[in-house]
C-alpha cells in the first residue's frame, strides 16, 4: 500500500485504534462507504454495525460500532463511537442487552424521528445478531 | 494523672488507628492511579467531540429552529443543579467543598427570584444538602454499588437529565463537580449543560489547507444527535475528574492522619516513659528512706 491516512477509532473510554492505514469501511447512516487517502472531507453519522479495516489483523480488523461519527479529511479518518466492540469479542449478552434498550426507547419515545431512527437500529442489530448466529 | 496501663492502651489505640490510615492511603494512591489513568483514556473522545462540534458551530448558520438543548426553552426560571460528590467521606473537604458551592448557588439563584431543583448524584453530596435543601430534590443516583465509573452511569444520568428536560421540567441545567486539577487542588466548578454553549471553531490554522465539510446527513440533523451525546461525555468527564479527586483528596487526608497519628505516638511514648521513670525514682526513694530509718 503506497498511500495511507491516519485512522483513530475512540470510543468514550479510551481510544481503541490509532494507525496509519491505507482503507477503512465505514458503516454511514446513509450508506457505507470506503474512505480511502485523500477522501473529500466529510462528517458522517455512523449507523449500528461493523466497520471494517482490512490491512489490520486479528480482532481488530472487524469492529461493531454503535452511535457516533467518522470525521474524514484528507489524511486522516476519525470515528468516534459511543460503543465499540471487536466482533470477535462481541458476546449474545451484550448484543441481546444492545437490543433491548433499543425496545425500551422505542415502547418510551412518541418522537417521530427518534422512533424511526430506533426501528432503524433494532432492524440493524437483529440482523447482525442472525448473521453472527448469536440468536439466543 | 493518667496510669501507666492507661498511657499504654492510648498508644496501642493511637497505633492500631494508624495502621488503618496508612492502609486507606495506600488504597486511594492505587486507586488514584486507577482514575487518572481512566480520566486520561478518556481525553481523547472529548476532545474529537469538542473538534467536531466546533466544526458544526462553525458551518451552522442560523440557530433559528435549533434544538431547545442549543437555544435553551427561551426561558431562565427554573434551574436544575446537578451536585456530583462522592459516596464516601474520609476525604477532608472534598464533598464539603462541593456542597458549599451548592449552597452558594441556590441561594444566589433564589435571590433572583429563580426556582431551584437539585439532582444529586452521590450520597455525600445528598447528606450535606439534604437538611436545609431536601425540599428541592428531584432525584439522587447513587453509584456505591459501582465499582468502576463507565460511560454508562453518564448515560444514565444524561438520559434522566434529558427526560425531565423533554418534560419541561427545568430551563438551565448546571453541574457542579470538583475539576481535578492535579493531586493537591481539587477545584469545585460549575458547568452549564443545558443550553449547551459550543466551543469556538479553531482558529484557522493556514500551513495546512482549510477543508469545506460536507455532511452526511445535514447539520442540523447530525447536531441534533450530537448534543445529548455531547451532555453524556460531559457528564462522564465530570464523573471521572470527581473520582481522580476523591481519592487525591482522600489520599491526602489519610496522609496527614497518618501524620498526625504519628505524632501523637511520640508525644504519648514520651510522656509514658517520664511517668515511668517517676515511678522508679518513687519507688527507689522510698526503698531508701524506709532502709535510712531503720
Amino acid at each position: 500500500m503506497a498511500e495511507t491516512f491516519k485512522f483513530e477509532l475512540v470510543s468514550p473510554e479510551r481510544l481503541l485504534v490509532s494507525a496509519d492505514v491505507g482503507e477503512v469501511l465505514v458503516p454511514g447512516s446513509e450508506g457505507d462507504f470506503t474512505v480511502l487517502p485523500r477522501h473529500a472531507p466529510v462528517i458522517a453519522m455512523l449507523r449500528p454495525g461493523v466497520l471494517r479495516i482490512p490491512e489490520m489483523s486479528g480482532e481488530l480488523a472487524e469492529i461493531y460500532v454503535r452511535g457516533g461519527l467518522a470525521d474524514v479529511g484528507p489524511d486522516k479518518l476519525v470515528v468516534l463511537a459511543e460503543q465499540a466492540v471487536p466482533l470477535g469479542k462481541l458476546q449474545r449478552e451484550f448484543l441481546a442487552r444492545e437490543i433491548k434498550e433499543v425496545e425500551d426507547l422505542l415502547a418510551e419515545t412518541q418522537d417521530e424521528d427518534v422512533r424511526r431512527l430506533a426501528v432503524d437500529t433494532l432492524e440493524r442489530l437483529l440482523s447482525l445478531r442472525e448473521t453472527l448466529n448469536l440468536a439466543a | 494523672m493518667p496510669s501507666l496501663k492507661d498511657l499504654r492502651n492510648r498508644i496501642a489505640s493511637v497505633k492500631a488507628t494508624r495502621k488503618i490510615t496508612k492502609a486507606m492511603q495506600m488504597v486511594a494512591a492505587a486507586k488514584l492511579r486507577r482514575a487518572q489513568e481512566a480520566a486520561v483514556a478518556a481525553r481523547p473522545y472529548a476532545e474529537r467531540m469538542n473538534a467536531v462540534l466546533a466544526n458544526l458551530n462553525a458551518h451552522l448558520g442560523s440557530t433559528e429552529g435549533a434544538s431547545p438543548l442549543l437555544v435553551g426553552t427561551g426561558r431562565d426560571k427554573v434551574h436544575l443543579l446537578i451536585v456530583m460528590t462522592a459516596e464516601r467521606g474520609l476525604a477532608g473537604g472534598f464533598n464539603t467543598n462541593v456542597a458549599r458551592m451548592a449552597r452558594q448557588q441556590i441561594r444566589a439563584l433564589q435571590a433572583q427570584g429563580k426556582d431551584v431543583k437539585l439532582l444529586l448524584v452521590g450520597r455525600k453530596g445528598a447528606d450535606a444538602l439534604r437538611r436545609d435543601y431536601g425540599g428541592l430534590f428531584q432525584e439522587t443516583v447513587d453509584l456505591r454499588a459501582v465499582r468502576q465509573i463507565g460511560y454508562a452511569e453518564a448515560q444514565g444520568v444524561a438520559r434522566r437529565l434529558l427526560r425531565m428536560f423533554d418534560n419541561g421540567e427545568f430551563d438551565v441545567a448546571t453541574l457542579l463537580f470538583s475539576e481535578f486539577k492535579n493531586i493537591l487542588t481539587q477545584k469545585p466548578t460549575a458547568v452549564q449543560l443545558i443550553p449547551a454553549r459550543l466551543p469556538d471553531a479553531a482558529p484557522v490554522d493556514n500551513s495546512e489547507p482549510h477543508a469545506d465539510y460536507e455532511f452526511e446527513p445535514e447539520e442540523e440533523d447530525i447536531l441534533r444527535d450530537l448534543l445529548p451525546r455531547n451532555i453524556a461525555t460531559q457528564i462522564y468527564r465530570a464523573m471521572l475528574e470527581n473520582v481522580a479527586g476523591f481519592y487525591a483528596a482522600q489520599m491526602a487526608a489519610m496522609d496527614s492522619a497518618t501524620r498526625n497519628a504519628g505524632d501523637m505516638i511520640e508525644a504519648l511514648t514520651l510522656r509514658y516513659n517520664r511517668s515511668r521513670q517517676a515511678q522508679i525514682t518513687k519507688e527507689l526513694i522510698e526503698i531508701i528512706s524506709g532502709a535510712e530509718a531503720l
